[in-house]
């Protein structure tokens, strides 16, 4: 049993069922009775993760997770504010290292390599493991110079052709093409939020990544945007791993394949997205994914 | 009663699902009412508690087009998942099923008014016996889903299979049961026909209170278990063996 800071806790009983109960400022949480239901092996995982803990300070962010991420799949990590979803996903491309106090133990793999072996350059890997933020937020720079500048300083072109080329692939993939082609020298920042936000995700398309993670991509978008990178997620699924951190369960329910669900660092359920939004297992999922979390 | 859901963060959401929980429940009482009037009108001959169910019908109709717009609002305003998403589904089967029992119990009265408005001769209480027989069967195998229903415990499910069963064969032995009364007297065949077409009904309510109990069942646990509790039919004897099992495929 540990503590952790919440002001509203839950206590799994000995049927896992997890009752809400208050105790002051103090989280009971009994670890012993929080394994993750469901399947976490998938076969020939693009990136597997085993027994990832992350602690900021003092403070234990992350227990023993252990998931695989399927080739050419969409998993849609879901959880309460706090529950650790996107501190799991900022470990798939080190991104927590730029944080002093973080501290990521366990093993994570991407293609059988553990990233967070000292021979790994984080550089080139946040290439293939990139990530679009929850704020569009393009280079105050032209459009093209947005897409053009991740190839350039990965030298993934060798001219000015094959720069063109891939600028102009990178935004055709992320569906902006049509609306921008005309106004290349343009700024980025004067598109709509949705177009930045397609044209961040084109920035990361052009840097040829393996895996694309997506912290609350459509949360400053409205309905019309939000449509529009649903579409293109399901487009790039064909392509490339998508790992999306959503509040939306509908969004988790319309775009991806497996769900995972977090709750106070724990990964509680990992299954097919149709199994999770049907008939899940885990009461504290069903009472998140219904809105009775309590 | 037992309320289907409880705790949501929107209150209201779970106030619309307990809702919709009593009109089914409404329609359930109903629904069982019109199939009581209508076996009783049978035995007792009663022209005016058929007609009485026939009037009644357009309720049974008004409670399930209420319903159906309820849940259609649910889903869309709402978009329930996992067990609030199931009960909208069983709720939506449930009524539709219901509808129908309501429909055979209208059909039962036509028919009692048919064979009892004309000045022809009434059915003997041996060609009536196995209707009776049924129809308590029946009546009591709707009581218990409807029960289920209520309690939201599938618990008994297993039981109205098993009723379900019976009746099938209950149904089958009446057929031959008839077919003799028509060989033996072709004066029958007339009386044959209506009771024919009452077992059927009877036989079909039986189905539809299998189904409801079915519903519950993947409300509560979320398996589908329809055309399993089907196959606790009992394996066909040597005496079974005759083309009443086909004819019975053809209704």
């Amino acid at each position: 049993m540990e503590t952790i800071d919440e002001s509203e806790v839950s206590e799994i009983n000995d049927a896992g069922v997890t009752d809400p109960v208050k105790v002051g400022h103090t989280a009971m949480v009994d670890r012993d009775n929080r394994t993750t239901i469901g399947e976490i092996l998938v076969d020939n995982p693009r990136m597997s993760c085993r027994d990832v803990n992350v602690y900021y300070g003092d403070n234990h962010a992350i227990h023993d997770v252990s998931l695989d991420i399927g080739r050419n799949e969409v998993i849609a990590m879901i959880g309460p504010s706090g529950c650790g979803k996107s501190t799991f996903l900022r470990c798939l491309n080190r991104m927590n290292d730029t944080i002093d106090i973080c501290k990521v133990t366990g093993t994570i793999t991407l293609d059988d390599e553990d990233i967070n072996s000292k021979k790994i350059d984080v550089v080139p890997l946040r290439a293939q493991v990139s990530m679009v933020f929850q704020k569009p937020n393009p280079f105050p720079k032209s459009i093209y110079e947005n897409v053009a500048f991740g190839p350039r300083i990965h030298g993934l072109a060798n001219n000015k052709t094959e720069l063109d080329e891939i600028v102009v692939t990178s935004l055709k993939k992320a569906g902006l093409w049509d609306e921008v082609k005309d106004r290349m020298d343009q700024p980025g920042t004067g598109l709509s939020g949705g177009q930045q936000q397609r044209l961040c995700i084109a920035r990361t398309i052009a840097v040829g990544p393996e895996v694309i993670l997506m912290d609350e991509p459509c949360s400053a978008l409205d309905p019309i945007a939000t449509a529009k990178i649903e579409d293109l997620i399901d487009e790039l699924r064909q392509q490339y791993t998508i790992c999306i951190v959503t509040h939306s369960m509908q969004q988790a329910a319309r775009v991806s394949q497996r769900t995972a669900y977090f709750h106070l660092g724990d990964l509680i359920e990992v299954g097919d997205t149709n199994t999770i939004f049907t008939n899940p297992r885990h009461k504290l999922t069903e009472d998140y994914i219904t809105g009775r979390f309590g | 009663m037992q309320q289907p859901t409880e705790g949501h963060t929107v209150v209201r959401y779970d106030g619309e699902l307990n809702g919709l929980h009593l009109l089914m429940l409404e329609m359930g009482s109903l629904v069982l009412d019109q199939v009581r009037t209508s076996l009783t009108a049978l035995k007792n001959e009663d022209l005016v508690a058929a007609r009485q169910v026939l009037i009644r019908e357009h309720k049974v109709d008004d409670l399930e087009i209420k319903a159906d717009d309820e849940i259609v609002s649910v889903i869309a305003r709402r978009g329930p998942v996992a067990r609030d998403l199931r009960i909208v589904m069983a709720f939506s089967k449930t009524i539709t099923d219901l509808e129908r029992v309501g429909d055979e119990a209208a059909r039962i009265a036509s028919i009692i008014e048919e064979m009892y408005e004309t000045d022809r001769s009434h059915p003997s209480g041996q060609l009536m016996r196995d209707v009776h027989l049924m129809g308590a069967l029946v009546t009591h195998m709707l009581e218990k889903a409807l029960g289920i229903i209520d309690g939201l415990n599938a618990d008994d499910a297993e039981e109205i299979a098993k009723g379900q069963v019976e009746l099938d064969a209950e149904f089958r032995s009446s057929l031959r049961r008839l077919t003799t009364f028509v060989l033996e007297d072709a004066r029958n065949v007339g009386h044959a026909i209506y009771i024919t077409l009452i077992i059927k009904a009877l036989e079909r309510i039986g189905d539809h209170s299998r189904n409801l109990a079915e519903y519950v069942v993947y409300l509560m646990s979320g398996d589908d278990i329809r055309h399993q509790l089907r196959q606790l039919q009992p394996e066909t004897g040597p005496d079974d063996t005759n083309d009443f099992d086909d004819r019975n495929e053809a209704f």
